[in-house]
């Protein structure tokens, strides 16, 4: 039995055993999500909500500790900060590559080509970088906080 | 048309018993009822994106808000008098709406016609400038990108003061 699942901490062993299973292919949809969200519906809110919410399920299923070991909320939040940043800096980049804010400066390319459309993959994945920080991040605090300063 | 109303219907159901339950899990999952008829309609009017989102955030509010409200009870109520004064404020205020609302809305156009003007234009010239195939992506990141930059700043806005106010560490013993 592997350490994580002998700790008392969390929910039953059938739920660790399932969610094990579960949670790469959550967080692998979110960046599917993610990446070809100027090609299909969904893009950096909802794959970074998704990929989210595969640490939730780890939060819920395994206990605090074992999750904290994956991603730190320091982590978090700098990650968060960091998605911040690329989309403000696409932003920003336009001014010197176009001529005004938020121009699209990079080539269009193909239409459903993955690489496409210029600048929005990239500011979807800001975005997606920004939103998992983000709410992991939250989830964190006003739970888990919010129980043990109850104790 | 008919599954609009019944969605409809459902969705004020669900918020009338999230606001009358007296337990928080019952109104947590009410709530619940409502977010998922909000998709379904999403999804009946060819919305996918804001279908979604609207089922990502949706689980997301749920969990925090069951893992928050526990399964205590709701031990604020208002009886008497003050009851019978906001049922009756209600529906006034009902009447009143209904009213105005019947005469501006017998002038709305047909449901979903004619495209807004705006909005053909983005249909019509959307791909070729952008280069997204998903137009509603062109239209957050492109055409209204200010507002998704407003949007990003309120959402790390919103989760900095959660971090703050709720945080462990720096805090002074008591």
């Amino acid at each position: 039995m592997s350490p994580y699942r002998a700790r008392k901490e969390g929910m039953t062993n059938i739920v660790k055993t399932i969610s094990k299973f579960v949670v790469p292919p959550i967080i692998l949809f979110g960046i599917y999500m993610v990446l070809h969200g100027h090609l299909t519906p969904g893009g950096g809110f909802p794959g970074g909500v998704i990929m989210a919410s595969g640490f939730i399920l780890l939060i819920l299923s395994f206990g605090k500790e074992v999750t904290l070991k994956k991603l730190k909320v320091s982590t978090a939040s700098i990650l968060e900060s960091t998605g911040a940043l690329i989309f403000l800096c696409l932003a920003i980049l336009g001014i010197p590559a176009g001529g005004w804010f938020f121009v699209n400066f990079l080539s269009k390319g193909y239409p459903l080509k993955i690489i496409s459309a210029g600048i929005i993959p990239l500011a979807n994945i800001g975005i997606g970088i920004k939103v998992m920080g983000g709410v992991f991040a939250v989830f964190f605090t006003l739970v888990v906080f919010r129980i043990s300063a109850k104790r | 048309m008919w599954e609009i109303y019944a969605l409809a219907f459902l969705m004020i159901a669900g918020s009338i018993v999230a606001v009358h339950t007296r337990y928080l899990l019952s109104a947590v999952i009410s709530l619940a009822v409502v977010g998922l008829s909000l998709c379904v309609t999403f999804l009946y009017l060819q919305a996918p994106d804001c279908a979604i989102t609207q089922v990502v955030v949706e689980v997301i509010a749920l969990i925090i808000l069951i893992r928050a409200a526990g399964v205590e009870k709701d031990l604020l109520e208002i009886k008497g008098k003050r009851e019978a004064f906001a049922a009756t404020a209600t529906f006034i205020f009902i009447i009143v709406f209904a009213i105005f609302a019947f005469a501006a809305l017998t002038h709305l156009p047909k449901f979903g016609y004619p495209v807004m003007k705006v909005s053909s234009e983005y249909i019509s010239r959307g791909l070729e400038e952008t280069g997204a195939a998903n137009l509603v992506t062109s239209v957050l990141l492109d055409y209204r990108a200010y507002d998704t930059l407003g949007e990003a700043t309120v959402l790390f806005t919103a989760i900095l003061g959660a971090i703050v106010v709720l945080r462990e560490i720096g805090r002074k013993e008591k």
